[in-house]
Protein backbone atom coordinates (compact mmCIF):
# COMPACT_ATOMS: atom_id res chain seq x y z
CA UNK A 1 0.00 0.00 0.00
CA UNK A 2 1.64 3.04 -0.62
CA UNK A 3 0.95 6.09 1.85
CA UNK A 4 1.35 9.67 2.06
CA UNK A 5 3.49 8.84 4.64
CA UNK A 6 6.28 8.55 2.52
CA UNK A 7 5.97 11.80 0.85
CA UNK A 8 5.73 14.10 3.79
CA UNK A 9 8.87 12.41 5.33
CA UNK A 10 10.87 12.63 2.29
CA UNK A 11 10.02 16.36 2.47
CA UNK A 12 10.94 16.04 6.20
CA UNK A 13 14.45 14.80 5.89
CA UNK A 14 15.41 17.02 2.45
CA UNK A 15 14.69 20.30 4.72
CA UNK A 16 16.33 19.21 7.38
CA UNK A 17 19.05 18.14 5.16
CA UNK A 18 19.58 22.06 4.01
CA UNK A 19 18.73 23.72 6.75
CA UNK A 20 18.84 24.41 10.20
CA UNK A 21 16.06 23.26 12.96
CA UNK A 22 14.23 26.27 13.23
CA UNK A 23 14.11 27.03 9.31
CA UNK A 24 12.67 23.25 8.92
CA UNK A 25 10.21 23.69 11.53
CA UNK A 26 8.72 27.35 9.73
CA UNK A 27 8.94 26.27 6.22
CA UNK A 28 7.21 22.83 7.30
CA UNK A 29 4.00 24.96 8.90
CA UNK A 30 3.49 26.97 6.05
CA UNK A 31 3.65 24.11 3.79
CA UNK A 32 0.79 22.48 6.36
CA UNK A 33 -1.31 25.86 6.36
CA UNK A 34 -1.13 26.21 2.50
CA UNK A 35 -2.16 22.60 1.94
CA UNK A 36 -4.81 22.84 4.07
CA UNK A 37 -6.26 26.12 2.85
CA UNK A 38 -5.75 24.68 -0.66
CA UNK A 39 -7.84 21.43 0.10
CA UNK A 40 -10.63 23.21 1.89
CA UNK A 41 -10.86 25.68 -0.88
CA UNK A 42 -11.04 22.81 -3.87
CA UNK A 43 -13.11 20.95 -1.67
CA UNK A 44 -15.94 23.30 -1.18
CA UNK A 45 -15.63 24.33 -4.81
CA UNK A 46 -16.30 20.61 -5.87
CA UNK A 47 -19.36 20.64 -3.32
CA UNK A 48 -20.63 23.24 -4.23
CA UNK A 49 -20.78 21.65 -7.93
CA UNK A 50 -21.32 18.14 -6.65
CA UNK A 51 -24.84 19.67 -4.79
CA UNK A 52 -25.72 21.45 -7.55
CA UNK A 53 -25.51 18.10 -10.30
CA UNK A 54 -26.70 15.84 -7.98
CA UNK A 55 -29.97 18.01 -7.09
CA UNK A 56 -30.40 18.79 -11.06
CA UNK A 57 -30.99 14.79 -11.46
CA UNK A 58 -33.23 14.54 -8.55
CA UNK A 59 -35.32 16.68 -10.42
CA UNK A 60 -34.70 15.97 -13.96
CA UNK A 61 -32.76 19.05 -14.91
CA UNK A 62 -29.44 19.33 -16.11
CA UNK A 63 -27.55 21.46 -13.93
CA UNK A 64 -24.50 24.02 -14.43
CA UNK A 65 -23.32 22.95 -17.50
CA UNK A 66 -22.27 26.36 -19.76
CA UNK A 67 -18.96 27.31 -17.78
CA UNK A 68 -16.72 25.16 -18.60
CA UNK A 69 -16.75 21.10 -19.71
CA UNK A 70 -20.26 20.01 -17.72
CA UNK A 71 -19.99 23.61 -15.84
CA UNK A 72 -17.32 22.25 -14.13
CA UNK A 73 -16.12 25.67 -13.71
CA UNK A 74 -19.54 27.44 -12.52
CA UNK A 75 -18.44 27.05 -8.85
CA UNK A 76 -14.72 28.79 -9.53
CA UNK A 77 -16.99 31.71 -11.24
CA UNK A 78 -19.33 32.13 -8.12
CA UNK A 79 -16.34 31.90 -5.91
CA UNK A 80 -15.05 35.11 -8.08
CA UNK A 81 -17.88 36.85 -8.19
CA UNK A 82 -18.79 36.89 -4.48
CA UNK A 83 -15.30 38.02 -4.47
CA UNK A 84 -15.74 41.17 -6.21
CA UNK A 85 -19.64 42.00 -4.50
CA UNK A 86 -20.21 44.78 -2.29
CA UNK A 87 -19.85 44.76 1.44
CA UNK A 88 -22.77 46.37 2.16
CA UNK A 89 -22.61 48.60 5.95
CA UNK A 90 -25.92 48.08 7.86
CA UNK A 91 -26.99 50.87 10.29
CA UNK A 92 -26.51 50.11 13.94
CA UNK A 93 -25.36 47.17 13.86
CA UNK A 94 -22.76 45.58 16.43
CA UNK A 95 -19.28 45.96 14.27
CA UNK A 96 -16.95 43.89 16.60
CA UNK A 97 -19.23 41.13 16.82
CA UNK A 98 -20.50 41.11 13.11
CA UNK A 99 -16.85 40.29 12.48
CA UNK A 100 -16.05 37.81 14.67
CA UNK A 101 -19.06 35.89 13.50
CA UNK A 102 -17.33 35.31 9.93
CA UNK A 103 -14.15 34.35 11.97
CA UNK A 104 -15.78 32.30 14.18
CA UNK A 105 -17.57 29.97 11.84
CA UNK A 106 -14.99 29.68 9.69
CA UNK A 107 -12.02 28.71 12.58
CA UNK A 108 -14.44 25.95 13.33
CA UNK A 109 -14.60 24.42 10.43
CA UNK A 110 -10.95 24.75 9.61
CA UNK A 111 -9.66 23.53 12.60
CA UNK A 112 -11.83 20.30 12.95
CA UNK A 113 -10.88 19.71 9.47
CA UNK A 114 -7.37 19.95 10.43
CA UNK A 115 -8.19 16.57 12.69
CA UNK A 116 -9.19 14.55 9.73
CA UNK A 117 -7.45 11.84 8.87
CA UNK A 118 -7.01 11.93 5.11
CA UNK A 119 -4.13 9.39 5.30
CA UNK A 120 -0.83 7.94 7.32
CA UNK A 121 0.76 10.99 7.71
CA UNK A 122 -1.76 13.50 6.27
CA UNK A 123 -3.35 14.76 9.28
CA UNK A 124 -2.26 18.07 10.66
CA UNK A 125 -3.61 17.52 14.52
CA UNK A 126 -3.76 14.12 15.68
CA UNK A 127 -4.72 14.70 19.44
CA UNK A 128 -4.50 11.74 21.98
CA UNK A 129 -8.18 12.91 22.62
CA UNK A 130 -8.81 12.85 18.75
CA UNK A 131 -12.99 12.76 18.87
CA UNK A 132 -12.98 14.95 21.90
CA UNK A 133 -11.33 17.52 20.42
CA UNK A 134 -13.96 17.53 17.33
CA UNK A 135 -16.64 17.66 19.29
CA UNK A 136 -15.22 20.29 21.32
CA UNK A 137 -14.03 22.54 18.36
CA UNK A 138 -16.90 21.96 16.06
CA UNK A 139 -19.28 23.26 19.04
CA UNK A 140 -17.59 26.66 18.87
CA UNK A 141 -19.40 27.38 15.23
CA UNK A 142 -22.93 27.56 17.61
CA UNK A 143 -21.32 30.27 19.12
CA UNK A 144 -20.72 32.26 15.58
CA UNK A 145 -24.23 31.29 14.89
CA UNK A 146 -25.33 32.91 17.41
CA UNK A 147 -23.62 36.19 17.47
CA UNK A 148 -24.26 36.55 13.70
CA UNK A 149 -27.69 36.80 14.94
CA UNK A 150 -27.65 38.50 17.37
CA UNK A 151 -25.19 41.62 16.09
CA UNK A 152 -27.63 41.92 12.88
CA UNK A 153 -29.64 43.89 14.00
CA UNK A 154 -32.59 42.41 12.07
CA UNK A 155 -35.50 40.47 13.78
CA UNK A 156 -35.06 37.52 10.91
CA UNK A 157 -31.69 36.86 11.88
CA UNK A 158 -32.48 36.94 15.48
CA UNK A 159 -35.03 34.46 15.32
CA UNK A 160 -32.97 32.23 12.76
CA UNK A 161 -29.65 32.43 15.09
CA UNK A 162 -31.99 31.14 18.39
CA UNK A 163 -33.58 28.10 16.21
CA UNK A 164 -30.03 27.12 15.08
CA UNK A 165 -28.36 27.47 18.60
CA UNK A 166 -31.53 24.97 20.25
CA UNK A 167 -31.02 22.82 16.79
CA UNK A 168 -27.70 22.56 16.86
CA UNK A 169 -26.75 22.16 20.58
CA UNK A 170 -29.75 19.15 20.66
CA UNK A 171 -28.30 17.29 17.69
CA UNK A 172 -24.70 17.88 19.17
CA UNK A 173 -25.62 15.69 22.15
CA UNK A 174 -26.52 12.31 19.95
CA UNK A 175 -23.49 13.22 17.63
CA UNK A 176 -21.49 13.07 20.93
CA UNK A 177 -22.85 9.81 22.11
CA UNK A 178 -22.89 7.85 19.24
CA UNK A 179 -19.17 8.31 18.83
CA UNK A 180 -19.00 7.51 22.69
CA UNK A 181 -20.15 4.25 21.54
CA UNK A 182 -17.33 3.74 19.22
CA UNK A 183 -15.02 4.79 21.80
CA UNK A 184 -16.31 2.34 24.00
CA UNK A 185 -15.64 -0.55 21.36
CA UNK A 186 -12.31 1.01 20.96
CA UNK A 187 -10.71 2.27 23.53
CA UNK A 188 -8.77 4.77 22.52
CA UNK A 189 -10.47 8.77 21.22
CA UNK A 190 -7.12 9.13 18.97
CA UNK A 191 -8.00 9.67 15.19
CA UNK A 192 -5.34 7.40 13.83
CA UNK A 193 -5.63 4.75 16.24
CA UNK A 194 -8.91 4.45 15.39
CA UNK A 195 -8.25 4.21 12.09
CA UNK A 196 -5.76 1.58 12.45
CA UNK A 197 -7.78 -0.46 14.53
CA UNK A 198 -10.33 -1.34 11.79
CA UNK A 199 -7.84 -3.20 9.77
CA UNK A 200 -8.90 -6.56 10.16
CA UNK A 201 -12.75 -5.05 9.82
CA UNK A 202 -14.65 -1.47 10.08
CA UNK A 203 -16.29 -1.13 13.20
CA UNK A 204 -19.51 -0.61 11.33
CA UNK A 205 -18.88 -4.79 11.30
CA UNK A 206 -17.10 -5.24 14.21
CA UNK A 207 -19.81 -3.82 16.83
CA UNK A 208 -22.60 -5.72 15.47
CA UNK A 209 -25.87 -4.53 16.02
CA UNK A 210 -24.83 -1.36 18.26
CA UNK A 211 -22.63 -0.04 16.07
CA UNK A 212 -25.01 -0.13 13.29
CA UNK A 213 -27.31 2.08 15.07
CA UNK A 214 -24.71 4.20 16.42
CA UNK A 215 -23.89 4.84 12.97
CA UNK A 216 -27.17 5.87 11.84
CA UNK A 217 -28.13 7.93 14.46
CA UNK A 218 -24.79 9.85 13.96
CA UNK A 219 -25.92 10.52 10.09
CA UNK A 220 -29.25 12.03 11.18
CA UNK A 221 -27.86 14.03 13.85
CA UNK A 222 -24.94 15.26 11.74
CA UNK A 223 -26.85 15.71 8.90
CA UNK A 224 -29.19 17.98 11.35
CA UNK A 225 -25.84 19.61 12.73
CA UNK A 226 -25.07 21.68 9.36
CA UNK A 227 -28.55 22.89 9.07
CA UNK A 228 -29.43 20.91 5.59
CA UNK A 229 -31.95 19.14 3.74
CA UNK A 230 -35.19 17.94 6.21
CA UNK A 231 -33.96 20.24 9.35
CA UNK A 232 -33.11 23.57 7.57
CA UNK A 233 -35.28 25.28 9.77
CA UNK A 234 -33.04 28.01 10.41
CA UNK A 235 -33.09 29.39 7.15
CA UNK A 236 -36.72 28.69 6.12
CA UNK A 237 -36.95 30.94 3.16
CA UNK A 238 -40.59 31.58 3.39
CA UNK A 239 -40.38 32.40 7.15
CA UNK A 240 -37.26 34.26 7.77
CA UNK A 241 -35.87 35.28 4.20
CA UNK A 242 -32.32 33.30 5.05
CA UNK A 243 -32.04 32.92 8.73
CA UNK A 244 -29.17 34.04 10.89
CA UNK A 245 -27.06 35.12 7.41
CA UNK A 246 -29.49 37.46 6.17
CA UNK A 247 -27.54 41.19 6.46
CA UNK A 248 -24.44 39.42 4.97
CA UNK A 249 -23.38 40.59 2.03
CA UNK A 250 -20.52 39.64 -0.34
CA UNK A 251 -17.86 37.51 1.10
CA UNK A 252 -18.93 37.57 3.93
CA UNK A 253 -21.60 35.87 3.37
CA UNK A 254 -19.59 33.44 0.95
CA UNK A 255 -17.66 32.45 4.57
CA UNK A 256 -21.28 30.91 5.52
CA UNK A 257 -21.98 29.14 2.87
CA UNK A 258 -18.38 28.02 2.71
CA UNK A 259 -18.38 26.64 6.06
CA UNK A 260 -22.09 25.10 5.68
CA UNK A 261 -20.52 22.87 2.53
CA UNK A 262 -17.35 21.93 4.33
CA UNK A 263 -19.15 21.18 7.74
CA UNK A 264 -21.07 19.14 5.54
CA UNK A 265 -17.69 17.29 4.41
CA UNK A 266 -16.46 17.00 8.01
CA UNK A 267 -19.80 15.69 8.92
CA UNK A 268 -19.34 12.61 6.38
CA UNK A 269 -15.46 12.16 6.73
CA UNK A 270 -15.73 11.68 10.25
CA UNK A 271 -18.54 8.92 10.00
CA UNK A 272 -16.01 7.35 7.27
CA UNK A 273 -13.45 7.64 9.78
CA UNK A 274 -14.98 6.08 13.13
CA UNK A 275 -17.21 3.78 11.58
CA UNK A 276 -16.64 3.21 7.94
CA UNK A 277 -12.48 2.16 8.34
CA UNK A 278 -11.26 5.61 6.99
CA UNK A 279 -8.20 5.04 5.14
CA UNK A 280 -8.61 1.17 5.91
CA UNK A 281 -9.24 -0.94 2.58
CA UNK A 282 -12.68 -3.35 2.55
CA UNK A 283 -10.99 -6.81 3.60
CA UNK A 284 -12.66 -10.03 4.12
CA UNK A 285 -11.22 -12.52 6.49
CA UNK A 286 -9.85 -15.43 4.68
CA UNK A 287 -10.71 -13.86 1.28
CA UNK A 288 -6.69 -13.55 0.79
CA UNK A 289 -6.79 -12.76 -2.99
CA UNK A 290 -10.07 -10.35 -2.58
CA UNK A 291 -7.61 -8.31 -0.08
CA UNK A 292 -4.69 -8.37 -2.10
CA UNK A 293 -6.73 -6.59 -4.36
CA UNK A 294 -8.12 -4.42 -2.13
CA UNK A 295 -4.55 -3.22 -1.04
CA UNK A 296 -3.62 -1.97 -4.55
CA UNK A 297 -6.43 1.33 -4.04
CA UNK A 298 -4.38 3.92 -2.30
CA UNK A 299 -5.82 4.66 0.74
CA UNK A 300 -6.42 8.38 -0.11
CA UNK A 301 -9.04 7.14 -2.32
CA UNK A 302 -10.55 4.45 -0.28
CA UNK A 303 -11.65 7.75 2.20
CA UNK A 304 -12.63 9.88 -0.34
CA UNK A 305 -14.86 7.19 -1.52
CA UNK A 306 -16.24 5.90 1.59
CA UNK A 307 -16.35 10.06 2.95
CA UNK A 308 -18.13 11.31 -0.48
CA UNK A 309 -20.75 8.14 -0.24
CA UNK A 310 -21.93 9.46 3.43
CA UNK A 311 -22.11 13.03 1.26
CA UNK A 312 -24.40 11.46 -1.30
CA UNK A 313 -26.21 9.97 1.47
CA UNK A 314 -26.77 13.53 2.59
CA UNK A 315 -27.66 14.86 -0.44
CA UNK A 316 -30.40 11.94 -1.27
CA UNK A 317 -32.47 12.67 2.01
CA UNK A 318 -32.18 16.68 1.63
CA UNK A 319 -33.26 16.52 -1.88
CA UNK A 320 -36.26 13.80 -0.77
CA UNK A 321 -38.07 14.82 2.25
CA UNK A 322 -40.26 18.03 3.06
CA UNK A 323 -38.95 20.60 6.06
CA UNK A 324 -39.62 19.32 9.55
CA UNK A 325 -41.70 21.96 12.41
CA UNK A 326 -40.02 23.09 15.07
CA UNK A 327 -41.48 20.57 17.26
CA UNK A 328 -40.91 17.53 15.48
CA UNK A 329 -37.48 18.31 15.20
CA UNK A 330 -36.76 18.67 18.74
CA UNK A 331 -39.22 15.92 19.70
CA UNK A 332 -36.90 13.59 17.70
CA UNK A 333 -33.94 14.57 19.22
CA UNK A 334 -35.06 14.56 22.90
CA UNK A 335 -37.85 11.76 22.91
CA UNK A 336 -36.37 9.61 20.29
CA UNK A 337 -32.46 9.80 19.47
CA UNK A 338 -31.49 11.07 23.02
CA UNK A 339 -33.02 7.43 24.74
CA UNK A 340 -31.85 5.22 22.02
CA UNK A 341 -28.37 6.21 22.23
CA UNK A 342 -28.17 6.21 26.00
CA UNK A 343 -29.37 2.75 25.61
CA UNK A 344 -27.04 2.09 23.05
CA UNK A 345 -23.90 3.07 24.94
CA UNK A 346 -25.08 0.84 27.68
CA UNK A 347 -25.59 -1.59 24.75
CA UNK A 348 -22.10 -1.50 23.63
CA UNK A 349 -20.12 -1.69 26.87
CA UNK A 350 -22.48 -5.41 27.43
CA UNK A 351 -20.81 -6.63 24.03
CA UNK A 352 -17.19 -5.35 24.49
CA UNK A 353 -17.06 -6.68 27.98
CA UNK B 1 6.63 18.25 16.10
CA UNK B 2 4.20 18.87 19.16
CA UNK B 3 0.11 19.13 18.40
CA UNK B 4 -0.23 22.05 20.13
CA UNK B 5 2.31 24.27 18.10
CA UNK B 6 0.44 22.03 14.74
CA UNK B 7 -2.66 23.03 16.46
CA UNK B 8 -1.72 26.69 16.42
CA UNK B 9 -0.50 26.62 12.99
CA UNK B 10 -4.08 25.33 11.84
CA UNK B 11 -5.80 28.07 13.96
CA UNK B 12 -3.42 30.66 12.46
CA UNK B 13 -4.48 29.77 8.81
CA UNK B 14 -7.75 29.84 10.08
CA UNK B 15 -7.51 33.21 10.58
CA UNK B 16 -5.44 34.44 8.39
CA UNK B 17 -7.68 32.97 5.25
CA UNK B 18 -10.74 35.12 6.83
CA UNK B 19 -8.52 38.26 6.71
CA UNK B 20 -6.93 38.30 3.85
CA UNK B 21 -10.55 37.37 2.03
CA UNK B 22 -11.76 40.56 3.87
CA UNK B 23 -9.08 42.49 2.57
CA UNK B 24 -8.99 41.26 -0.83
CA UNK B 25 -13.07 42.32 -1.47
CA UNK B 26 -11.81 45.58 0.78
CA UNK B 27 -9.96 45.97 -2.49
CA UNK B 28 -11.75 44.41 -5.61
CA UNK B 29 -15.31 45.02 -4.70
CA UNK B 30 -16.82 48.13 -5.15
CA UNK B 31 -18.63 50.62 -2.45
CA UNK B 32 -22.04 52.91 -2.99
CA UNK B 33 -22.95 55.14 -0.38
CA UNK B 34 -26.93 55.22 -0.07
CA UNK B 35 -29.06 55.65 3.40
CA UNK B 36 -31.52 52.80 2.48
CA UNK B 37 -28.79 50.48 1.80
CA UNK B 38 -28.04 50.79 5.12
CA UNK B 39 -31.87 49.45 6.64
CA UNK B 40 -32.64 45.84 8.21
CA UNK B 41 -33.68 43.77 5.20
CA UNK B 42 -37.54 43.45 5.63
CA UNK B 43 -40.84 43.51 4.10
CA UNK B 44 -39.97 47.11 2.72
CA UNK B 45 -41.64 48.90 5.47
CA UNK B 46 -39.13 50.53 8.07
CA UNK B 47 -38.80 48.37 11.30
CA UNK B 48 -40.82 48.99 13.85
CA UNK B 49 -39.57 48.88 17.55
CA UNK B 50 -36.14 47.38 18.77
CA UNK B 51 -34.79 44.57 16.52
CA UNK B 52 -33.84 42.62 19.95
CA UNK B 53 -37.47 40.74 19.99
CA UNK B 54 -38.60 38.92 23.39
CA UNK B 55 -38.25 34.99 23.11
CA UNK B 56 -40.27 31.78 23.88
CA UNK B 57 -39.09 30.25 27.29
CA UNK B 58 -38.62 26.90 25.55
CA UNK B 59 -35.38 27.59 23.84
CA UNK B 60 -34.10 28.61 27.57
CA UNK B 61 -35.01 25.40 28.67
CA UNK B 62 -33.76 23.70 26.01
CA UNK B 63 -30.53 24.88 26.32
CA UNK B 64 -30.78 23.97 30.47
CA UNK B 65 -31.04 20.78 29.50
CA UNK B 66 -28.64 20.42 26.86
CA UNK B 67 -26.03 21.60 29.87
CA UNK B 68 -26.80 19.23 31.56
CA UNK B 69 -26.32 16.27 29.13
CA UNK B 70 -23.34 17.77 27.44
CA UNK B 71 -21.98 17.97 30.38
CA UNK B 72 -22.96 14.06 31.14
CA UNK B 73 -20.78 13.57 27.49
CA UNK B 74 -17.52 15.01 28.99
CA UNK B 75 -18.06 12.47 32.13
CA UNK B 76 -18.99 9.61 30.36
CA UNK B 77 -15.54 10.18 27.74
CA UNK B 78 -12.66 9.08 30.25
CA UNK B 79 -14.75 5.89 31.49
CA UNK B 80 -15.43 4.93 27.79
CA UNK B 81 -11.34 4.94 26.97
CA UNK B 82 -10.37 2.55 30.22
CA UNK B 83 -14.24 0.88 29.92
CA UNK B 84 -11.78 -2.52 29.71
CA UNK B 85 -9.55 -2.19 32.72
CA UNK B 86 -12.60 -1.10 34.93
CA UNK B 87 -14.51 -3.91 33.44
CA UNK B 88 -18.03 -4.77 35.28
CA UNK B 89 -17.86 -2.31 38.73
CA UNK B 90 -17.42 0.07 36.39
CA UNK B 91 -20.36 -0.70 34.31
CA UNK B 92 -22.38 -0.74 37.35
CA UNK B 93 -21.32 2.51 38.49
CA UNK B 94 -22.10 4.45 35.19
CA UNK B 95 -25.43 2.63 35.02
CA UNK B 96 -26.12 4.01 38.05
CA UNK B 97 -25.17 7.51 36.96
CA UNK B 98 -26.68 6.86 33.34
CA UNK B 99 -30.48 5.45 35.58
CA UNK B 100 -30.27 9.31 37.35
CA UNK B 101 -29.59 11.12 33.99
CA UNK B 102 -32.68 9.21 32.47
CA UNK B 103 -34.94 9.93 35.54
CA UNK B 104 -33.99 13.57 35.21
CA UNK B 105 -34.43 13.12 31.43
CA UNK B 106 -38.30 11.52 32.34
CA UNK B 107 -38.75 14.27 34.91
CA UNK B 108 -38.30 16.99 32.51
CA UNK B 109 -40.62 15.04 29.81
CA UNK B 110 -43.33 14.30 32.20
CA UNK B 111 -43.41 18.22 33.44
CA UNK B 112 -43.23 19.21 30.01
CA UNK B 113 -40.16 20.90 29.27
CA UNK B 114 -39.88 18.97 25.78
CA UNK B 115 -43.12 20.05 24.89
CA UNK B 116 -43.29 22.94 22.48
CA UNK B 117 -46.65 24.85 23.05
Amino acid sequence: MFHFEVVTNWIDALLREHLSEGWTLLIEFILIGVVILTVYSVLALILIYLERKVCAFFQCRIGPNRVGPFGVLQSVADMVKILLKEIIKINKVDPFLFRLACYLVIIASICTFGAIPFDKGLQAVDFNIGVFYLLAVSSIGVVGILIAGWSSNNKYTLIGAMRSGAQLISYELSCGLSLLAIVVLSGTMQLSQIVEQQADAWFIFKGHIPALIAFIIYLIAGHAETNRGPFDLPEAESELTAGYHTEYSGIQFGFFYLAEYLNMFIIAAIAATVFLGGWMPLHIPGWESFNGIMDYIPPVLWFLGKTFFCIFLALWVRWSFPRLRIDQLLSLEWKILMPISLINILLMTLLVL
Amino acid sequence: MSNSALFLVVLITAIFMVFAALLLAKWLAPTSANPLKGEPYECGIPTRGTSWAQFKVGYYLFAILYLVFDVETVLLFPWAVIMKDVGVQGLVLVSFFLIILALGLAYAWKKGALQWM
